[in-house]
């Protein structure tokens, strides 16, 4: 079924009756082609790539819990293509543009709203950075904009500019940058994938793999064993519990990070703010809440709720710059498990085992990541050579020094 | 989290600042014939288990010390917090 404003009216006049569901329930078959373990936003797109653009047809993605219910589900939204690093910017580019086009091709309200990003600069060498960075965008074809703090003041008339610890002094502005309804992604490429011949397999989880003579031959799940001509590891911030099940230690730590909402309140904040001297980002639901979050709590956790230190450096930084919101109320905060590389960047490679494929390391920032993730990792799948924007993304760059480290934090995952 | 450090009694773990895994506090011999390959692994993999972590916490707003901590990382409840100059020296190091 087509979704389209004719269908929303017809439904309406004719009692909501014809609505399916997004997407068939079905039990696990014993073979597949391609097995995508992880239902979050990443493993869904690729499972929808596989057969979109690659025409794969067996195809399942096992999902332990259910669709959206992991970091997906769990982030504040935002989506952009700022980086500075030639690994890096291409890609994250390569998925704006398809954000870009993401609901008419997946036939799905995904709410992409291009409100534009503003990252604050409050010192002179913070602005150098900022234009190295601007510049380094404009080179990738993303669009960049260095602000001076008068244009921001206009523009933003709220913002405290004069604080005396952290003045602003200006922002890199992307504008194609934005939000998009997360939940929606999940569903949208669900039902997507589904349309297309997917199983989507919820409540079946990966409880192990089966390997023989170094070729992993399928997956042992709470479901029984699923066979599987390539299995694909897609979970996240559960990448070091899945891959430990191959014996695998990778480059990565799980860290929880917080996210805030707060009541609803009428239109006060045109796009996403960040806090450059902070860790702060803060940008305005459609339901009026503002939606913000702040720095990792700092240690290893799958506990999927962090602790209140955080809270108070979060809201501190939200008063550093947003001196209105101070009698603003905190309606919800909850945590997600980020799988914290030791350079800050992802992996999209096949590992040691044969037929074993990795997909992981996202850190806070995937779900910006989320189509050309799937694009990416299913032209490694089905082509069995890496796609030209995630060349970079291998697990030999750590052995080889070639890592992508935009900030320079060196192999510390919380600092990422 | 409350961090009961072996000398100062009981801290709030935002006065540290965590250093990783505990297995950090192995070196690997650099004359090795596979040096390179152990500091790989040393530098950049990790166990990062959903469970019982030993970690490496490091007094940063207190008294500078490195304790070696364990903590559940499915509950955040820390079950030992020793020295980690203790545990060193308890394999036989000198410091
Ligand atoms: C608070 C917070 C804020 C964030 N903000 C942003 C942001 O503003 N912008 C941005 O770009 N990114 C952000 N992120 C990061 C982003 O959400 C993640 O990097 C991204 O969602 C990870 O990919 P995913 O959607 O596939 O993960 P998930 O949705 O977590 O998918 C992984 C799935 O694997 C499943 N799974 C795990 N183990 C197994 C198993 N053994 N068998 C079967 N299934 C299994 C899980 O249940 C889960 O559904 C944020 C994250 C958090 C937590």
């Amino acid at each position: 079924m087509r979704y389209s404003g004719l269908r929303v009216l017809k439904e309406a006049l004719t009692g909501h009756k014809g609505w399916k569901p997004a997407w068939r329930d079905v039990a696990p078959q014993a073979h597949y082609d391609y097995i995508v373990i992880g239902g979050g936003g990443h493993g869904l797109a690729t499972a929808y790539y596989l057969a979109r653009n690659h025409g794969a047809k067996r195809v399942a993605v096992l999902e332990k819990g259910w669709i959206g219910g992991g970091n997906v589900g769990r982030n504040t939204t935002i989506v952009r293509s700022n980086y500075l690093l030639d690994g890096n910017e291409p890609f994250y580019e390569h998925s704006l543009k398809l954000w870009e086009g993401l609901e008419q091709d997946i036939n799905y309200n995904a709410m992409i709203s291009q409100r534009g990003i503003l990252n604050l600069v409050h010192s002179d060498a913070q602005r150098d950075a900022f234009t190295r960075r601007g510049n380094a965008m404009i080179l990738n074809g993303a669009d960049a904009d260095l602000l001076s703090t008068e244009t921001i003041q206009k523009r933003y008339p709220f913002l405290n500019v004069n604080n005396a610890r952290f003045p602003i002094k200006g922002g890199l502005a992307q504008y194609r940058g934005g939000t998009v309804r997360h939940d929606a992604v999940a569903w949208g490429y669900a039902r997507a994938a589904d349309q297309l011949g997917v199983d989507i397999i919820q409540n079946c989880e990966v409880t192990g793999f089966r390997i023989e003579g170094g070729k992993c031959l399928g997956v042992e799940t709470n479901r029984g064993y699923i066979k599987g001509d390539k299995v694909a590891s897609c979970v996240a911030g559960s990448s070091g519990r899945l891959m430990a099940k191959a014996s695998m230690r990778l480059p990565i730590e799980s860290h929880v990070l917080q996210a805030f909402v707060s009541e609803g309140l009428k239109p006060v904040l045109p796009g996403v703010i960040t806090f450059g001297a902070g860790h702060f980002y803060c940008s305005q639901s459609d339901k009026g809440g503002l939606v913000f979050g702040g720095d990792l709590d700092g240690y290893n956790s799958y506990a999927q709720r962090g602790n209140l230190p955080v809270v108070e450096d979060v809201c501190e930084g939200a008063m550093a710059i947003f001196p209105m919101l101070g009698r603003v109320r905190l309606l919800r905060m909850w945590g997600g498990i980020m799988d914290m590389s030791m350079d800050g960047s992802p992996i999209i490679d096949h590992t040691h085992i044969e037929s074993l494929y990795f997909n992981g390391g996202w850190c806070y920032g995937g779900f910006k990541a989320t189509p050309a993730s799937g694009w990416c990792y299913a032209h490694l799948l089905a082509t069995d050579t890496p796609h030209e924007f995630a060349t970079a993304f291998r697990f030999d760059r750590f052995a080889k020094g070639q890592m992508i480290d935009e900030k320079g934090m060196g192999n510390n995952p919380q600092l990422h | 989290m409350i961090i009961n450090h072996p000398i100062l009694g009981p801290r709030d773990s935002a006065e540290f600042t965590y250093m990783g895994d505990a297995a950090l506090l192995d070196r690997p011999d650099w004359q090795a014939k596979d040096a390179l390959l152990q500091f790989v692994d040393y530098g950049y993999l990790r166990d990062n288990p959903a469970g019982p972590h030993i970690e490496l916490w490091y007094h940063e707003q207190g008294d500078r010390s490195f304790l070696v901590v364990t903590r559940d990382t499915t509950t955040h409840e820390i079950s030992s917090v020793k020295l980690a100059s203790d545990v060193a020296r308890g394999r036989g190091r000198s410091k």
